[in-house]
């Protein structure tokens, strides 16, 4: 698997990002520029977390608009692998190739704790190390986490198996308790309609070596190399 | 010319800024406060001098990247 980790201004998670690729894939991930716009060769194109642009305007809008961008759509529009993870899944979000907003997190504060995911489909190539309904444990670090739909954009991603994860207990219930970012029926991440992009608020690269606490985030990586190994 | 775009959040979309201030208002004695909606005044200089086509560009501003229609609505306003 050849990965590519774009880097924004004000991107801070690149190096957590860079060791779960390495790890997984056995070979250092290309770290990209935001001013690159060669993405040739590149089989799973990464936007981590961090703050863009200090989160000017809108959390993610200023590099949604950055000429690294326009190549990005171009390789999900050719079938590429694309993940975004906290800043990222807001810069995808921004940037129109994922659809929905995320809010300041209902209760206004920035929340820095681990939260339970539940796995809602595992025929992608992201999630296909998990079993269905697994949960697992992730970080989270976020003060705009708070997911937002119109109704007919909840019922169509809901619809076409698009949710990818949910917040949940332990137990693997959505409760509203374990969705603490307020995000609207506990949607912590989603698919593009190919299911070859993928955004989520959680960081998985941030448990993914027993020194780190666990490794209950290796899976999306592992997954990830496998399905996209030449 | 200057144009001053106002970026609102949509009803229906919670603005829990707007709550914890409409509690705060409450807590100073305003208790015929019943809402409150927190949103942006961008102005934006332009050397254009057209009326119209200044108001036609900052509405494409909007569009395109001042506001995020998926959650907040605009409105533009022309200042000579």
């Amino acid at each position: 698997m050849k990965a590519g980790i774009v880097v924004f201004p004000g991107i801070n998670r690149e190096r957590d990002m860079a060791i779960a690729l390495a790890q997984a894939a056995g070979s250092a991930p290309r770290m990209i520029w935001h001013r690159e716009t060669d993405l040739e060769g590149l089989d799973l194109v990464v936007i981590p977390g961090g703050f863009s642009y200090g989160d000017y305007l809108r959390c993610g809008a200023m590099a949604a608009r950055s000429p690294v961008m326009d190549a990005i759509r171009a390789h999900a529009a050719r079938g590429g692998a694309v993940l975004g993870v906290c800043n990222g899944f807001q810069i995808l979000i921004e940037a129109g190739l994922l659809p929905g907003a995320l809010l300041r997190n209902a209760s206004l504060r920035f929340l820095s704790c681990d939260c339970w995911l539940r796995v809602e489909r595992t025929d992608t190539i992201f999630t296909d190390h998990w079993q269905r309904g697994a949960v697992f444990r992730s970080p989270m670090a976020h003060g705009d986490g708070n997911y937002f739909a119109d109704d007919p954009t909840l019922d169509r991603l809901e619809g076409e198996g698009l949710v990818a994860f949910r917040y949940v207990t332990e137990q693997g219930e959505a409760t509203t308790t374990a969705c603490r970012n307020g995000s609207v029926r506990n949607i912590a991440g989603i698919l593009s309609p190919n299911r070859r992009v993928l955004g989520l608020m959680p960081h998985p690269e941030d448990l993914v070596d027993p020194l780190m606490g666990g490794t209950d985030g290796q899976p999306l990586f592992h997954g990830l190399a496998a399905a996209l190994a030449a | 010319m200057k144009a001053v775009v106002s970026v609102t959040l949509k009803p229906g979309v919670l603005d829990p800024q707007g709550k914890a201030i409409a509690q705060a208002l409450h807590n100073l004695g305003f208790s015929s406060v019943t809402d409150v909606r927190v949103g942006k005044r961008i102005t934006v200089q332009t050397t254009e001098t057209d009326p119209a086509a200044a108001h036609a560009q900052a509405e494409e501003m909007a569009r395109k990247l001042l506001a995020n229609t998926v959650i907040e609505s605009f409105q533009v306003e022309i200042v000579p």
